[in-house]
C-alpha cells in the first residue's frame, strides 16, 4: 500500500520507511516558528528546560508581527523579551519592525521553507506552507519551547482527506473561494485531526499565492495540515529562493485516503463567510443587502501581491464608499515595495484607503482596525468568530480581495461584476 | 487523579477568541488571563467559576488559534478539567502540555447539565455525574500522552530526556 505526500514527509523526518495513520512518531524539524504573542510564553518554558542553547540557531524563526509596531507598553515588553532571547541565542532569522512581515507571507518569501520540509510553528496558520509541498502545522508555545531545545517534536500521523477540484475557475474566483467552499461543505471540524490534500486540474493551474491561501485555512476546517503536491508552479517559486536542498514528494496512486471529495470548480462562485463561523458560506450573489463599516484587505490569508493586484484592478480611479474605512496591509516589506513599483499603493490611497506596514493587527482584533459595538467588517482574513475583530457584538464577513474591493466601493457586500 | 466540581455548560465550536480574546494577549500572566476566561462566550464566567469546577462543551472545543493562553486562562481560573464531544487539535495538545486534564466523551457532554456535580477519574477516563447518579466512559488517552502527564507536563518530560542525553 502506498503513502500520501503527508505520510512520506513524516516518514522521512521520523527516519522510517513507512508510517501509518494513528502512529505516534518523533520527527526532526527543519524550522520552528514563534511570534510576539506565542514566543514569550515559549521562552519562559524553554528556560525551565535547563539547556544553554537552541538546537540550531538557523532553524528557529522569530517574527514580531501581531502587535508590532508595538501598540502599547505591554506589547512592547513582549517584543523586547523576544528580541533579547533572539540576541542571546544569536537567532539568524529574527525579524523586527522594518524587516518583518506577516509570518506566513514572510517565511516562504524569504526561502526559509522548501518542498518536503517539516515545520512547526506556534501559530495556527503555520499550515500555510503546505502550499509548497511541505508538512507544516500549528502548535502551542510549550511545543515550540520543546522543539527549540530538541530539534524534534512528536506527532500523530493523520489520516488524509483528498479534495479534487475538476474544471476551470470562473472569473473572480480564487483560492479563497475554493477553501471557503470546502469549509462550507464539511464544516469547521470536518477535517479535525486530519491532513487535507488539494489536487485536481483547477489546483494544478492555481498560482502559488492562491495555494498559500488554501493551505492557510486548512486549520479553519480543523485540519492538521493542508498540502498541495508540488509541481512546476512550486518549482518556479522556490528556485533561486530556497537555498537549502529540498524534495518533491508525491502521493502514490494506491495511497489510502479516509475520504475523497470531488468538486466542479466551474460551479463555484465567489463566496462570503457570514458571522460567526467560516463554515457559514454563501455565494456573493445571495448575500443580500449587508451594509458595512470597514473593509480590510491583507493578512496571512490574502495579503500577497496577487491579492493586492486584484483589489487594485477594481479600485483604480474609483473611490471607497463614504461609510467605509478601507485598510490595506501588504503582507511583507517586499510585497509593499512591489505594490509601490506597480502603482498599487497609490491606487489604494487615491481611492481613500489607509495603507499600513505589515501587521496581523486587525485580523485578530489586536489593533489597527478594531470594530465598535454593532459595526460590520468585510475582510480577506481567515476567521469571523464572535469578537474576532473587536467588540463581541461586531461582525466579520470573510471574502476574497476582489469581493472586498467591490464591497469597499459599494459600501455593502458586493460582487466584483457590480463595479467592473 | 480524582477531580470533583460543578459543571458549566457551553455549546459547539467554542473558539480560542471566545476563551481568551486577543485584546488581552499583550500579557501572558496566568492571573491576568484568568480574569477574562471564557469572557466572549459568557461575560460573567470569571466571576462565577469556583476552584475545581468543570467545563462541559459540545464538539470542537478550542478551535482557532494556537494561543496557549487559552488553556492557561482556563487552568488559572481554577477549572479542574474540560469535557467535550471533541477538541480542536492544537488545543488538545496544549492542554496536555500544560497539565490541564481534558476528556472526550459524547455521552458525558450530552447528559451532564449545568450545575450538576461531576467527578472525574483522569487515569481511567471514568466520569461520574453525582447529581444524576450516572457514569460515562471517556476516550482513553494514549500511553505516550499519559507519560507526559506523569512527568508533570511536556517541559518536565523534555528536561528529563535532555538529562539522559548528556
Amino acid at each position: 500500500m502506498g503513502m500520501t505526500v503527508t505520510e512520506k514527509i513524516l516518514a522521512a523526518h521520523a527516519g522510517k520507511d513507512k508510517v501509518e495513520p494513528g502512529e505516534l512518531i518523533n520527527v526532526k524539524v527543519d524550522l520552528v516558528l514563534g511570534n510576539d504573542i506565542t514566543a514569550p510564553v515559549a521562552i519562559k518554558e524553554f528556560n525551565k528546560i535547563g539547556v544553554n542553547s537552541v538546537f540550531d540557531r538557523e532553524k528557529v524563526a522569530l517574527v514580531l508581527d501581531h502587535f508590532i509596531p508595538s501598540k502599547d507598553i505591554k506589547s512592547a515588553e513582549q517584543a523586547k523579551a523576544v528580541k533579547e532571547f533572539a540576541h542571546k541565542h544569536d537567532i539568524v532569522n529574527f525579524f523586527d519592525v522594518g524587516k518583518m512581515g506577516i509570518e506566513h507571507c514572510l517565511l516562504p518569501e524569504q526561502g526559509l521553507v522548501g518542498p518536503g520540509d517539516l515545520v512547526i510553528g506556534a501559530d495556527s496558520h503555520t499550515c500555510t506552507y503546505g502550499a509548497l509541498g511541505a508538512f507544516s502545522t500549528g502548535v502551542g508555545s510549550t511545543d515550540l519551547a520543546a522543539a527549540m531545545a530538541l530539534g524534534e517534536t512528536w506527532l500523530k500521523v493523520p489520516e488524509t482527506i483528498k479534495f479534487v477540484f475538476e474544471g476551470e475557475l470562473r472569473p473572480w474566483v480564487g483560492g479563497k473561494d475554493l477553501i471557503l467552499h470546502i469549509i462550507g461543505d464539511i464544516g469547521v471540524d470536518g477535517a479535525l485531526y486530519k491532513a487535507m490534500e488539494f489536487t485536481g486540474p483547477a489546483i494544478e493551474k492555481l498560482s502559488m499565492d492562491g495555494r498559500f491561501t488554501m493551505a492557510n485555512m486548512a486549520i479553519e476546517a480543523g485540519g492538521k495540515n493542508g498540502i498541495v503536491p508540488p509541481d512546476e508552479i512550486t518549482r518556479a517559486y522556490v528556485e533561486g529562493r530556497v537555498k537549502k536542498p529540498y524534495t518533491f514528494y508525491q502521493s502514490d496512486p494506491d495511497a489510502q485516503y479516509s475520504n475523497v471529495y470531488r468538486y466542479d470548480a466551474s460551479k463555484i462562485e465567489p463566496l462570503v463567510a457570514f458571522p460567526h463561523l467560516p463554515e457559514n458560506t454563501r455565494p456573493v450573489s445571495e448575500a443580500g443587502q449587508v451594509e458595512l463599516d470597514q473593509v480590510v484587505i491583507g493578512s496571512c490569508t490574502n495579503g500577497r501581491i496577487e491579492d493586492l493586484r486584484l483589489a487594485a484592478r477594481l479600485l483604480k480611479d474609483k473611490k471607497v464608499h463614504k461609510n467605509i474605512r478601507m485598510i490595506v496591509i501588504p503582507g511583507t516589506q517586499e510585497i509593499y515595495k512591489q505594490a509601490l513599483r506597480e502603482g498599487l499603493i497609490e491606487i489604494f490611497i487615491d481611492a481613500g484607503g489607509a495603507v499600513s506596514t505589515p501587521t496581523c493587527g486587525p485580523c485578530l482584533g489586536g489593533y489597527m482596525g478594531i470594530l465598535a459595538k454593532g459595526e460590520r467588517s468585510l475582510a480577506t482574513t481567515n476567521r469571523n468568530f464572535v469578537g474576532r475583530m473587536g467588540h463581541p457584538e461586531s461582525e466579520v464577513y470573510l471574502a476574497n480581495p476582489a469581493v472586498a474591493a467591490a464591497s469597499a466601493i459599494m459600501g455593502r457586500i458586493a460582487g466584483p461584476w457590480e463595479v467592473e | 487523579m480524582e477531580l470533583k466540581g460543578k459543571a458549566w455548560k457551553f455549546g459547539a465550536d467554542i473558539d480560542t477568541d471566545a476563551i481568551i480574546p486577543a485584546r488581552y494577549l499583550n500579557t501572558s500572566d496566568p492571573e491576568e488571563l484568568a480574569k477574562h476566561c471564557m469572557e466572549d462566550a459568557d461575560p460573567a464566567f470569571p466571576q462565577k467559576v469556583h476552584a475545581g469546577d468543570i467545563i462541559v462543551a459540545d464538539k470542537n472545543f478550542g478551535c482557532g488559534s494556537s494561543r496557549e493562553h487559552a488553556p492557561i486562562s482556563i487552568k488559572a481560573a481554577g477549572v479542574s478539567c474540560v469535557i467535550a464531544k471533541s477538541f480542536a487539535r492544537i488545543f488538545y495538545r496544549n492542554a496536555f502540555n500544560i497539565g490541564l486534564p481534558i476528556l472526550e466523551s459524547v455521552e458525558a457532554a450530552e447528559r451532564i447539565e449545568e450545575g450538576d456535580q461531576v467527578s472525574v477519574d483522569v487515569e481511567s477516563g471514568v466520569i461520574t455525574n453525582l447529581t444524576k447518579g450516572e457514569s460515562y466512559q471517556a476516550t482513553v488517552v494514549p500511553p505516550f500522552m499519559q507519560q507526559i502527564i506523569a512527568a508533570g507536563g511536556l517541559i518536565n518530560y523534555v528536561a528529563e530526556r535532555m538529562k539522559e542525553n548528556v
